[in-house]
């Protein structure tokens, strides 16, 4: 009892901080138990779940995506939004696909080199980055509708350019970050692992990363602090596009084309799998380590949901539904509104 | 007046003050918002800035603090010219301010808050216990006691105060403005507010404090000046000044040629509004009054009194926590505009431009929004209706330009005023509440809103008038006045206006 007596008055209060401020840091690890169920679901379904080669493979199909969520995290955490991303992700790879495939049969233009297919894919991302930029931080339009108008247009260019039809026969450069193996994984897979690396490196521990939470959480006192707003938000924004246009080398390299409709229809994935990993709409809130658990959890749902064979003409509504149903469950169990 | 005019000195000191403003004139488009005024802050005072809405002292903040250039003048920090009003880092060494909205960013730490966009001395990356560290030294330094892990979004308003305090310090400043730091603090947290200022205070910390309540000027400071209608008024050490001068030289001297505004005396009757026990946690306690019909009565208070609490909570844009609203004496549902409008409630609220009209409908369709009953029937609304409506609106109330069909957003700030008065009136309201109905309104419109509103009472209506305005008193029967989320006085019949401003100031004139 003496010992008790002893305590500072002080000390619960410190307690209740200490306590408040852990439940933050596992807000980050929140998917991680959900994560293991639905592994451990998987490996009932089918045994081939967890099988290296088969996990192999899922971190290489949703490479592109995971990509798209690191660009899509940035720009939230900094409080504006990009929709425009999935139609980045198909027209940077496709216009290098046109300008550098032969003429005929693969809709080529055959005026550039193939080696310089990629430096073109990404001078596209800068230049749609750039657009972006100037109409949300220079022209101050509401970046919801900007990147809407530019999601339809930018769609729009790629099925012109491409005539509604698939660019195929990708060579060299273009198929490199898609299709090769490094150290017994693919490309792809180590792309995200170092782009995630250096992204929550850059966001946790870099002034410049740190500005971004201060710009979406409260843009004043980030002024105020002596950060440029406008010009940090324009960087982020080409940064987001030029990422987008990498997410379109790795995934046009994956499947050896450029369809039209590529990327189309998954920006939903992209905002859903954030938002699941616990970046706020609103911005200034949110880690890349949980986007990348929020973008994992979703496509293992979605490979559990393939091995239990259920019919391909039920996936839409359940991928949908599944997402619906985590953000309910989120918002149940967490209290948070996102 | 004269034994105040005088010009007070730091005699003896050799230091130049930390702050000398002169000659500072400062216009906006026609608004003149400081008219060639002076202030001089000494080292190691607490100087208190007073003034009514309106005196420029915002206006002199912004000049301080190198967000607006003055247009004649000049400002010098312990005697050297100030910055160029590009050079923030210059002008963050020499002044911070604590202003009453939120400048930390609540989902970051307290020590990233502390050391924005400097959490690294050198470029490299950030290491959070190091940036911690540093926080927790400045902390200690000026003997705060807040967890730097803590997010500043959960840190309370005293706390956050303190946390802003600690990092215009780190910022090199010791001379700190507090724009109405007590507004939003307990009687507690303003008493700790008050300790850690003297305590920096003995640290050679200088202050600039702004605040409505005249009592803590006398707690806490060591000089005041006073700026009345954009111009400075009189600077004086505290000690040789009274309650009632200062009060007095807040508000001027009164003339009083006008005729009296008032309508006639309500004859004896049941009240048509009483409000009884109204209370909402931490913004007022037992609020009790009433209105007679054809009486004007007035709700005063400075900010923070709760007055607009209290006048939402009878409209129903607010459900207060207990207590009871009566319309003709029967008892209302509370936290329902719909069912206020239908008990014969109507009401200007306090935001014109948020809660008063849409900006981009026309004059008619504003003017008409809460009375598509009257405009026809089964919800079909005749436009024939609505423009007759609309006309005897404007012919009342004189709105200009006298077009029903021109966006309210393009109207003078007045005459939107003068819109949503109108509305207010649209249903022949048998209770009228009137939330800073003349706030930011020309003299003329003053007076037209006024008399309007006078005009409903003598049609028998309550009308109550929510205001800090003196002027909008003189129109009142009774003023019931509000301290700190409490009724504290109440006045009626030919008052002084002194005993109303010391009453919203929270001070007691007979003990001054």
């Amino acid at each position: 009892m003496a010992d008790t007596m002893t305590t500072t008055p002080r000390s619960p209060v410190k307690a209740t901080q200490a306590r408040r401020i852990t439940v933050a840091r596992l807000r980050d690890l929140a998917l991680i138990p959900p994560i293991i169920v639905v592994a451990i679901i998987g490996y009932f379904v089918n045994s081939n779940f967890l099988t290296e080669s088969y996990l192999t493979s899922l971190l290489a199909d949703m490479a592109w995506i995971a990509l798209l969520v690191i660009a899509e995290s940035m720009v939230l955490i900094a409080g504006k939004m990009d929709l425009s991303l999935e139609s980045t992700v198909g027209l940077a790879p496709g216009v290098a696909a046109w300008l550098t495939l032969p003429k005929g049969i693969n809709h080529g233009l055959h005026l550039i080199p193939g080696f310089w297919a990629i430096p073109l894919a990404l001078a596209v991302g800068v230049v749609i980055g750039a657009v972006n930029a100037f109409l949300i931080v220079t022209l101050r339009i509401n970046a919801f509708i900007v990147t809407l108008g530019m999601l339809i247009t930018l769609r729009g260019l790629l099925t012109g350019i491409s005539h509604g039809q698939t660019f195929f026969g990708l060579t060299g450069s273009q198929m490199y970050l898609g299709s090769a193996t490094i150290l017994g994984l693919p490309a792809s897979v180590w792309l995200v692992i170092v782009a995630f690396a250096i992204g929550i490196f850059a966001l946790s521990r870099l002034r410049a990363g740190r500005a971004l939470y201060a710009i979406g959480g409260n843009t004043d006192a980030a002024k105020a602090a002596g950060i440029r707003t406008d010009r940090t938000l324009a960087l982020v924004l080409v940064l987001a596009s030029v990422i987008a246009a990498v997410a379109g080398i790795v995934e046009s390299g994956h499947l050896a084309s450029v369809a039209s409709s590529m990327g189309n229809g998954k920006i939903f994935d992209v905002f859903a799998a954030a938002v699941i990993g616990g970046i706020s709409l609103n911005g200034g809130k949110g880690s890349l380590f949980g986007a990348f658990t929020g973008v994992l959890l979703l496509n293992m749902v979605f490979a559990v949901l393939n091995f239990a064979g259920v019919p391909s003409e039920w996936f839409q509504f359940l991928n949908g539904a599944v997402i619906v149903v985590v953000l309910i469950v989120q918002r149940v169990v967490t209290g948070q509104k996102e | 007046m004269a034994d105040l005019a005088k010009q007070t000195s730091t005699t003896g000191v050799p230091t130049p003050p930390v702050v000398e403003a002169t000659g500072i004139t400062k216009r906006f488009g026609a608004t003149v918002a400081l008219d060639d005024v002076s202030l001089s802050v000494a080292s190691g005072d607490v100087h208190a800035l007073v003034g009514r809405n309106g005196a420029g002292k915002s206006t002199l903040v912004s000049v301080l603090t190198g967000l607006n250039a003055p247009d004649q003048g000049s400002v010098r920090f312990s005697g050297q010219p100030a910055p160029s009003i590009s050079d923030r880092e210059g002008w963050r060494r020499s002044v911070a301010c604590v202003y009453q909205k939120l400048t930390t960013v609540p989902a970051l730490s307290v020590a990233e808050n502390l050391f924005l966009n400097r959490q690294t001395e050198t470029a490299g990356p950030i290491s959070w216990k190091r940036l911690n560290a540093r926080a927790e030294a400045l902390l200690a330094e000026w003997e705060l006691d807040v967890d730097v892990r803590t997010l500043a979004g959960d840190l309370t308003v005293e706390q956050r105060q303190m946390v802003e305090i600690a990092r215009s310090l780190s910022g090199g400043a010791r001379f700190i403005i507090l724009d109405e730091p007590t507004a939003r603090l307990d009687a507690a947290g303003i008493e700790r507010l008050f300790d850690r200022v003297r305590g920096l205070r003995a640290q050679g910390v200088t202050f600039l404090f702004i605040s409505h309540h005249l009592n803590e000027i006398f707690e806490l400071c060591q000089q005041v000046t006073v700026y009345r209608d954009a111009r400075h008024i009189v600077s004086a050490p505290i000690a040789d000044i009274t309650h009632s001068e200062l009060v007095t030289a807040m508000t001027g001297e009164k003339v009083s040629a006008m005729t009296d505004p008032r309508p006639p005396a309500p004859a004896p009757a049941a009240p048509i509004l009483s409000v009884a026990g109204l209370t909402i946690a931490d913004v007022c306690a037992d609020v009790s009054f009433e209105v007679r019909p054809g009486e004007v009565v007035g709700l005063a208070g400075a900010g923070g009194s709760g007055k607009f609490a209290v006048a939402e909570s009878l409209v129903g844009m607010r459900r207060p926590d207990s207590g009871t609203v009566s319309i003709g004496g029967v008892r209302q549902k509370l936290g329902s505009v719909p069912a206020a409008l239908h008990a014969g409630i109507g009401f200007v609220p306090e935001d014109r431009h948020r809660e008063g009209f849409v900006g981009g409908l026309s004059i008619a369709e504003n003017l008409t929004m809460s009375v598509p009953h009257r405009l026809g029937q089964h919800g079909v609304l005749s436009p024939r209706k609505r423009t007759e409506f609309a006309w005897r609106s404007i012919d009342t109330l004189d709105v200009v330009p006298r077009d029903p069909e021109q966006p309210a957003q393009d109207l003078s700030g007045g005459n939107q005023q003068k819109v949503v008065m109108a509305r207010a009136l649209a249903d022949d309201p048998r209770v009228l509440v009137l939330m800073s109905p003349t706030a930011g309104v020309d003299v003329k419109s003053k007076q037209t809103l006024m008399n309007a509103a006078t005009e409903a009472a003598r049609a028998k209506s309550g009308v109550l008038v929510v205001t800090d305005d003196l002027d909008d008193l003189r129109y009142c029967h009774r003023v019931v006045i509000m301290f700190r989320g409490e009724v504290v006085a109440e006045v009626s019949g030919n008052w002084d206006d002194n005993t109303v401003v010391a009453a919203m100031e929270g001070v007691d004139l007979s003990n001054g």
